[in-house]
């Protein structure tokens, strides 16, 4: 969303606008301003910097949503098996605490900055631009931002990135969709992880799990796998492909204005919320 | 919990105004939150106590107006209101549907004492 343009201010929305302009001062010395900002403002003209940060260098990066040991991190160790012979991939790690996932990646020989919240329950476009400054950026194709677990607050920060992936594994339920909607709203793909368990599970319908998610008039593709058995990662891997390929051509179509770099790179500027 | 994280945000963004209109104080903020941007409007309320101590907006008023969700089916071409987890056309079914309103997380409006400095406005 942007707040310079007037493009927040849609027909269902208008009539929050005061009509008759520039509002004076009223006798008892009241001035009201119009503002028609986002609450997130800040974070959203960052996550605005970080994204011409990976444009510029023609990088797809990819935020990881899901509930706290859904398999965000095996999916990523699966996925750099898969295709670190093709694209250049490092990865941004988020969880309140230890460098542990950071490690399973830097095992798999991938640069991986694990950014430690505290007690933040989201990432944001701050954090995610500290740790882009702590990454070489050089020669990469591909950033996955592995958010923390949680299915509720990450929903509503914009880190920069291109794509939402949000995991559900088979262990969770197959009604989270419904009852966490503006987390499945925003998935521009949705993984059924830990495939290999559906056939214990009698609770869990990938049907039932489509319906909530489409209830939600999410059009996007949902895939059923398994990073740690290997099963039907064809899917995943052949969409990452494709959006590699869609990102590049739009690149190549809409260069990056470079001098956008410059007028907004006040890095140290900016207020630093980490709560 | 990320409510403080909101609040802080929007705690800046009023401060920020204020100053730019050389103002006493901050009276009242006007947001509006839809049901689908993901902000829990009592944690909000909570939290903004907190974030806007020793600030302009400490003794702000904060005036929330939650805009029903409503969306428009691209099969039939009507709106109807719609519940969170439940975006459907309530006229044919279908989920193939385009929220028109219901995500908004926006500040109107602010209201602010300017009646020390008026000659600046």
């Amino acid at each position: 969303m942007c707040d310079t343009c007037g493009c927040n201010i849609t027909p269902g929305n208008k009539h929050l606008v005061a009509e008759g302009g520039k509002l004076e001062v009223d006798a008892s010395g009241k001035k009201v301003v119009d503002v028609m900002h986002s609450l997130l403002h800040e974070n959203d003209h960052q996550a605005e910097h970080n994204r011409h940060h990976f444009n510029a260098r023609g990088i797809l990066a990819i935020n990881l949503m899901s509930s706290p040991g859904s398999g965000k991190t095996a999916l990523l160790e699966a996925t750099i098996d898969a295709l670190k012979d093709k694209y250049n991939i490092a990865v941004i790690e988020g969880d309140l605490e230890t460098e542990n996932d950071a490690e399973r990646i830097r095992a798999k020989n991938i640069p991986a900055i694990q950014i430690a919240t505290g007690t933040a329950c989201h990432l944001d476009a701050h954090m995610v631009h500290d740790a882009l400054h702590n990454l070489d950026l050089q020669n990469i194709d591909l950033v996955f931002i592995e958010n923390v677990g949680n299915l509720v607050c990450p929903a509503s920060f914009d880190l920069g990135h291109h794509l939402n992936v949000t995991l559900l594994s088979s262990t969770e339920g197959d009604d989270k969709p419904a009852k966490y909607p503006v987390m499945f709203k925003t998935s521009d793909l949705l993984l059924i992880t830990k495939a290999d368990l559906l056939p214990l599970l009698d609770d869990f319908d990938t049907a039932r799990a489509e319906k909530y998610f489409r209830n939600l008039a999410n059009q996007s593709p949902i895939f059923t796998l398994s990073a740690t058995k290997n099963i039907a990662l064809d899917n995943w891997l052949d969409w990452i492909n494709e959006k590699i390929q869609a990102h590049r051509k739009n690149l190549a179509e809409h260069p990056v204005d470079k001098n956008h770099m410059h007028h907004s790179h006040d890095h140290h500027s900016h207020h630093h919320h980490h709560i | 919990m990320h409510e403080l994280s909101v609040c802080q945000s929007i705690v800046d963004q009023v401060v920020a105004i204020a100053n730019n209109n050389h103002a006493q104080a901050i009276c009242k903020i006007d947001l509006a939150i839809g049901p689908l941007a993901g902000i829990d409007i009592q944690l909000l309320e909570h939290a903004f106590p907190v974030a806007s101590a020793g600030t302009l907006a400490e003794h702000a008023a904060l005036a929330t107006q939650q805009l029903p969700i409503k969306i428009s089916c691209q099969s039939c071409k009507r709106e109807s209101e719609a519940r969170a987890n439940h975006l459907v056309c309530s006229h044919c079914g279908d989920w193939h549907t385009t929220i028109i309103s219901g995500d908004e997380m926006l500040i109107t409006s602010v209201e602010l004492d300017v009646k020390e400095d008026a000659h600046y406005v």
